[in-house]
């Protein structure tokens, strides 16, 4: 116990600690996942985790379309499939209210990062190159992640406008999905903005699913040599796949419903 | 064919008094806030056998001949192991050889009649001091904030004192081959340090010796590096652009280490006595 000759230790006397560690001990930290977003290394850790959350709701929306060549009934069953899901355990739609809300949320962070690192690498040279650059490595998708991006985020606006709110100067009926779809690619202007936003999604897509590798640290001699590779399959199937259903319907193979 | 022998193993020299006529466009700026401009050089009469850095005396001695200002230049050892060379060489870092410094690139890779751009590697960590030499004194902050054991070592130890795997070692001395030349950076479209970063972590964070402070030097570098330099967008360029073609492997790496550092140094803090 306390000798009785030492003084009793104060609360506004005591004698801190002096290096290292023990003096970062007493440093505010704020919470772990803020922290490590305010740091670039997290914010690409940020864009991979909504990026690989983003490609899985591509991959699905894309395996959802395909329906379309099945026919109306087929594709509208799915689409009341998809508001049915977990139904007797919550109220129709709940759960891809859930779904969404996730999505919602990763296209923010998605953004957010993406803003944010552009801010740190415009500072990181202001004064650019008089001469011009030879690139040997990066590529006309990596060079244009920015733009396709944008390109994207804008066509997803329109895309909701055009067949999940309001139609965009078509006949809409709200739920009628086959019909909505048909009738708004009919449109050979529409067509062409649904083919050049999916390929600028597949030119996203051939540099952000190689990325998310690199960013997630997940680099291994056993499969480095499958990650360009699942890139180029995954841009690739998603593109084809999509681009797809704006020519079908303009070739008139799919969507007559009269 | 050349009258003299060549030594054995050594390739064959160049037919000799082969030389070239070239036009430089050279960054010519007069001190770090001074405006910079192109200027152009007319270079006849360069021989195939001289390196770049060689090539840009020849340019010097005669401006001073004239009594114009010399370019200014950074170069130290000239065989590519000081890291103090640079120069953006048409657009390339270290000009088009591949795995190669600017002092050990030779003028049989142009051709005759050839303009070449020479600038100075852009960042603005990087300030231009003058001419073609700029500032990389933002490297060693970063390797100031934790690039090093702390602990007093003495002096080598004996070899395989510590065993280490075969593989361990050749890749953390890929990594410390870095010259910290800062060709990573020029590279990258975005001005990031992360391959010079990574290499300097690499090359403690793989061995035995590194591990007691892998973790705390891994915030305290990798923290630095940001509030100095870009981001990585994982282009490759640094990696295509590094004379000592160091992988950026190492990145991915980097990013690992800086997730787990990240958690187990707010866990170490934690501990209270």
């Amino acid at each position: 116990m306390a000798q009785a000759t030492t003084p009793a230790p104060s609360s506004t006397h005591t004698r801190g600690p002096v290096t290292g560690t023990a003096r970062d001990a007493n440093r505010k930290r704020a919470p772990f996942l803020i922290e490590f977003y305010r740091s670039a290394v997290g914010k690409k850790y940020v864009m991979a985790i909504t990026g690989i959350m983003i490609m899985g709701f591509v991959f699905a929306h894309m395996v959802g379309n395909v329906k379309m060549y099945l026919g109306p009934a087929e594709f509208d069953t799915y689409a009341e499939f998809l508001r049915q899901i977990l139904v007797p355990i919550f109220p129709r739609t709940l759960f891809l209210w859930l779904l969404r809300l996730g999505l919602i949320t990763a296209f923010v962070l998605h953004i957010h990062a993406a803003y944010g690192l552009t801010v740190i690498n415009h500072k990181a040279r202001p004064v650019k190159y008089a001469s011009k650059r030879d690139y040997v490595a990066a590529n006309y998708a990596s060079r244009t992640m920015r733009w396709s991006g944008i390109i994207v985020g804008l066509f997803i606006v329109f895309h909701l406008f055009d067949l999940s709110w309001t139609g965009t100067g078509f006949h809409y009926y709200r739920g009628a999905a086959y019909e909505n779809v048909a009738h708004s690619l009919e449109r050979p202007l529409v067509a062409l903005i649904y083919i050049v936003a999916n390929l600028a999604l597949g030119l996203h897509l051939f540099h952000g699913a190689w990325s998310i590798f690199q960013s997630l640290g997940w680099n291994n001699p056993r499969f480095n040599k499958w990650r360009r590779g699942f890139a180029i399959a995954f841009a690739g199937l998603i593109t084809v796949v999509n681009v797809s259903f704006p020519i079908m319907v303009q070739a008139g193979v799919v969507g007559h419903v009269g | 064919m050349t009258a003299t022998e060549p030594l054995s193993g050594s390739p064959a020299p160049a037919a000799p008094g082969r030389t070239l006529n070239l036009t430089l466009r050279v960054w010519r700026q007069a001190g770090p806030d001074a405006p910079g401009a192109f200027e152009d050089y007319d270079a006849p009469g360069i021989s195939v056998d001289m390196s770049f850095l060689e090539m840009l005396d020849v340019v010097n001695e005669r401006l001073v001949e004239q009594s114009r200002e010399p370019i200014t230049f950074d170069h130290d050892c000239r065989e590519g192991i000081c890291g103090t060379c640079s120069l953006m060489i048409n657009g390339r870092p270290h000009g088009p050889q591949r795995g190669t410094a600017t002092c050990q690139l030779h003028m049989r890779k142009f051709a005759d009649g050839d303009t070449i751009v020479i600038e100075p590697w852009r960042a603005e960590a990087f300030p231009v001091v003058r001419d073609l030499a700029v500032d990389r004194g933002a490297f060693d902050r970063i390797v100031e904030a934790g690039g090093y054991i702390t602990v007093n070592s003495g002096s080598a130890p004996d070899a395989n004192l510590i065993p280490i795997p075969k593989s361990v070692a050749d890749a953390a001395f890929d990594a410390a081959a870095c010259i910290g030349c800062g060709a990573c950076v020029a590279a990258c479209p975005n001005g990031a340090a992360q391959l010079f970063t990574s290499a300097k972590l690499a090359h403690l964070n793989l061995l035995p010796q590194g591990q007691a402070e892998r973790y705390k030097r891994t915030e305290a570098m990798v923290d630095t590096m940001e509030e100095l330099f870009g981001s990585c967008t994982n282009h490759g360029e640094c990696e295509a652009a590094c004379p000592k073609e160091i992988p950026i492997d190492f990145i991915a790496l980097l990013n690992k280490d800086y997730l787990r550092a990240k958690l187990k140094n707010r866990r170490y803090l934690s501990r209270k006595p």
